[in-house]
């Protein structure tokens, strides 16, 4: 008998044990009633015409931002992996800081941005152009759905780069020797080695647009609209309508299980090795004159996620008021001195937030790893079973996530509501999928047939696993590290219904200021959320020798 | 004895019976300061404007060295939810409990949450400000306002009812705070029901207002020039931000302006009692309530508390009151369907 059988068996069954347990509760919600089991939660739920609204908005949602996400993604990542563009590493530096940029805060720094009357751009095309209508409304559904792509592509980029730096140019170029037009071998050789990735990286950003909740809170909210995430929330206002709320999210889990079994026909039989110990050649395709207004449209789409939110809130952060010009008497350390010194719920939030940050991504980082790893090498019955549940959590948006730890954990034998342990759950079962296709990746990218090599000298599974196995997922494993970890800073949708005074995390205590419009605060703890966000990235980018989107150079 | 050396034996007595009191006066005051710091800290959930509500607390950590105050600023329903919260898990961390839903009160003393505790020197307050039971008091007060920005239209052109604001003028250009998150609003909101019915709401709606959550946030809005003209909000707030120079200018509708008393209380299970009736003591005290009155923009019930000179005074404005126990009574309706109106 295999000897590491019951790392694999503990692993499954903690897995098992950390999502039925809140998928449990929530199932078991929706379904009770005063007098033993009912659908009278679900028949509100849905003759509800408010509800309906809401479920179909975050359909909208999630539609436009899976496809504007591949609009956006798989063009850039393209550019950077294949092409001659110009400073590919500062691209991937900006799509990277996309990436780690809280989408909350970015909607926030848009409301400043593109605000109808107020908004700086709105403020500046009025005076360029003298109309009196604005350039941009944020406070709309396509103001919503382009604020959420903009930080929701590089889920799309990431999988595309990296598929693309994986497949070498050979049987692009064997393509060409034998005839074929640039065109032809875009569409017949890169096209479908790319696609299970484009297909993958879509479905992660319908799943993320789904479960978001703080730009629809920020944006929707405002303009008079919810969608399925804010309405959850809003139904665990006193007195609390638990039970619907839960059968709100029920059909939202089945429609991401149909989702993944649709990205899992994308990927077919195709299963494809494309990396062995081997090397292979990348080409790199000429722009020509294209080279320069190539550079200019990834710049654009940074602009909008990057520079100008940056900028505005270093600005906000600065100003007494924030949509006047920044003139002395504007200008003011005063927020800063708010900020540290007289709001107290500031630096327990920062703490806690750095230390829920490391230890669920090192916990997280290992169990994902150990994960993919028994999916990838069918080590246990039922691993599709495993690969489901890891993946589930995506569909869960986090506040119904919330509700079902509230419950499994305020009550013996698992006490935990009111200290940060349930916030450490919440986020390790949150991350998991993220952290999950980022190890199964890299896993399904390694050939097991090195691992057989290992076998037949009459190496132990474990050994093979340290010599062979760790060393080639070392890398990727580092970058699941990276995304649980920033997952964890900014998250929002779980903490909100989680925290308690004494374990305020940032997040929160930025939505709590947004909620009373404290704008100079909000821009103070936004930039010092971004510092730890970037120093981490930079810590783990030196460690590690390359970027933590795992593209290569 | 002469009629002299009389009054003065009964002026010893007297300043001895004084003393006497003084001192025992003083010798509880310590004993409690004592056990106040022992405990630490006082935990306050507050819907106190944030730097408002870090005020006080300096202000009392100033005056009692070794007590902390620990501030949890939300919105008032926010805060009823988070408390139903901590107790369903049997959490006990809030000592003080302050927010703007009179009909808060009525429910958690309906269901024992609350101690009976009488501040020191609330007797002399006005009725409003009392429970009769004495379970809670009015910390400080506010009224509702209108608010424009001076850079968008002349004090002519600004609305001067509440009524005003149904004109189609105003579609797009108004913002309003939210009664499901704000004690302040959801007052206002049944004020305003009973003053002109849910089809002034349902008129309201039709001009597309802007939805913010914190009853501070209208006069914010309006200040940035996002809108023009705020539907709601508590005076005071548009107040601090007039003053800094955003801006701004207030209108109290002659129709009358819905009052809003903030109660306080301290919970049956705090878990620093000493330090709480410490904390609420001091924030009864004239000198608490004078800083609310003048760097705040509040009103408050103490007698001797004198107002800015720009304010109008409170019995110079028509007032609408609403009791806590219709509020607590119509709480859910309220909510229900100010979202049916205006959509989140």
């Amino acid at each position: 008998m295999d000897r590491s059988l019951p790392v694999w068996i503990f692993a499954a069954l903690s897995l098992v044990v950390l999502m039925a347990l809140p998928l449990g509760w929530l199932g078991w919600l929706s379904v009770s009633g005063e007098h033993g089991a009912t659908l009278a939660h679900y028949r509100d739920v849905f003759t509800d015409v408010a509800l309906r609204k809401a479920l179909w908005n975050t359909v909208v949602l999630a539609f436009w931002v899976g496809l504007v996400s591949v609009a956006l993604g798989a063009p850039l990542a393209w550019l950077t992996a294949r092409t001659d563009v110009p400073a590919p590493g500062l691209i991937r530096g900006l799509v990277l800081a996309s990436f780690v940029t809280p989408p909350f805060l970015g909607a926030f720094a848009w409301v400043m941005l593109a605000g109808p009357n107020a908004g700086i751009l709105n403020t500046l095309w009025r005076s360029v152009t003298g109309f009196g209508e604005p350039l941009l409304n944020i406070f709309t559904m396509p103001g919503l759905i382009f604020i959420v792509s903009i930080y929701t592509f590089p889920y799309v980029y990431i999988m595309v780069a990296n598929t693309l730096a994986l497949i070498a140019s050979d049987l692009e170029e064997a393509a060409a020797i034998l005839g074929a037009g640039r065109l032809t071998v875009a569409r017949t050789v890169t096209l479908p080695m790319v696609l299970p990735a484009l297909a993958s990286g879509f479905i992660l950003a319908v799943l993320q647009a789904l479960a978001l909740f703080g730009s629809p809170a920020i944006l929707a909210l405002p303009a008079g609209f919810h969608t399925v995430t804010t309405q959850i929330w809003s139904l665990f206002q006193f007195p609390p309508k638990v039970e619907q709320a839960a059968a709100f999210s029920i059909p939202l889990l089945l429609a991401t299980a149909l989702l993944l079994q649709v990205q899992k026909r994308v990927l077919g039989r195709r299963g494809y090795a494309a990396v062995g110990g081997k090397g292979g050649q990348r080409r790199t395709i000429p722009l020509g004159r294209w080279r320069w207004p190539a550079l200019g449209a990834c710049l654009a789409v940074m602009a909008c996620a990057i520079f100008l939110p940056y900028g505005v809130l270093a600005k906000a952060a600065f100003a007494r008021a924030w949509a006047q010009p920044l003139s002395r008497d504007n200008l003011t350390l005063g927020n800063f001195t708010f900020t540290f010194f007289e709001y107290g719920a500031t630096r327990d939030a920062i703490v806690n937030t750095l230390e829920l940050g490391v230890m669920t991504a090192c916990i997280g980082a290992v169990m994902v790893a150990v994960l993919s790893y028994v999916t990838n090498r069918r080590l246990v019955v039922g691993h599709q079973l495993v690969a489901f549940l890891a993946l589930a959590p995506v569909v869960v948006p986090g506040v119904v996530l919330a509700v079902g730890l509230f419950i499994a954990y305020t009550r013996p034998p698992f006490v935990l509501y009111g200290t940060l342990w349930i916030l450490f759950l919440a986020y390790l079962t949150k991350e998991m999928p993220v952290g999950y296709a980022q190890a199964d990746a890299t896993f399904r990218a390694i050939p097991a047939d090195l691992e057989d090599a290992g076998r037949v000298l009459g190496a132990g599974r474990l050994r093979i696993l340290r010599e062979i196995t760790a060393p080639l997922a070392k890398s990727g494993i580092i970058a699941a590290w990276c995304f649980i970890f920033i997952g964890v800073i900014r998250e929002l949708s779980a903490s909100i219904l989680l925290f308690t005074p004494s374990t305020k995390v940032m997040s929160v205590v930025i939505f709590d200021l947004k909620e009373e419009g404290q704008f100079g605060a909000i821009s103070v703890l936004g930039l010092v959320m971004l510092g730890l966000t970037f120093a981490t990235v930079a810590l783990v980018q030196a460690a590690l020798g390359r970027d933590v989107l795992g593209t290569r150079k | 004895m002469s009629k002299r050396s009389m009054t003065l034996a009964v002026a010893v007595v007297a300043a001895l019976l004084a003393g006497l009191v003084a001192n025992g006066a003083a010798q509880t005051q310590d004993a409690r300061l004592e056990a106040a710091k022992k405990e630490g800290k006082v935990v306050w959930y507050t819907s106190l404007v944030l730097p408002s509500a870090e005020k006080v607390a300096k202000l009392f950590e100033a005056a009692y060295p070794g007590v902390k105050v620990e501030v949890h600023r939300t919105g008032s329903q926010r805060i009823l939810q988070r408390v139903m919260q901590e107790l369903q898990a049997n959490i006990k961390n809030v000592d003080v409990v302050h927010t703007s839903d009179a009909g808060h009160f009525v429910l958690l003393k309906e269901k024992k949450l609350l101690a009976k505790y009488t501040p020191a020197g609330v007797e002399a307050f006005p009725a409003g400000f009392k429970d009769r039971d004495g379970y809670y008091y009015g910390l400080r007060a506010t009224v509702n306002a209108i608010t424009y920005n001076t850079k968008a239209m002349s004090a002519a052109e600004a609305p001067k009812t509440w009524k005003d604001l149904l004109d189609p003028k105003w579609k797009g250009k108004l913002v309003t705070a939210h009664p499901g998150y704000s004690g302040v609003i959801a007052t206002h909101v049944l004020a305003l029901v009973h003053l002109h019915g849910w089809d002034y709401f349902k008129a309201l709606a039709e001009n597309r207002v802007m939805i913010v959550q914190s009853a501070n946030d209208p006069a914010t809005v309006v200040s940035s020039g996002e809108r023009i003209v705020a539907v709601n909000g508590g005076d005071y707030s548009a107040y601090q931000l007039k003053k800094k120079g955003n801006p701004i200018e207030i209108v109290y509708p002659r129709e009358g302006v819905p009052l809003v008393v903030s109660p306080t209380a301290i919970t049956s299970f705090a878990p620093h009692p000493n330090a709480a009736r410490l904390f609420t003591d001091f924030t009864f005290t004239r000198e608490c309530q004078q800083v609310m009155a003048d760097s705040e923009g509040l009103y408050t019930g103490h007698p001797e508390v004198t107002y800015p000179a720009d304010k109008p005074k409170l019995n110079e404005l028509k007032l609408l009151t609403v009791t806590p126990e219709e509020l607590e009574k119509r709480n859910e309706e309220l909510k229900k369907r100010f979202v049916e109106f205006f959509g989140a």
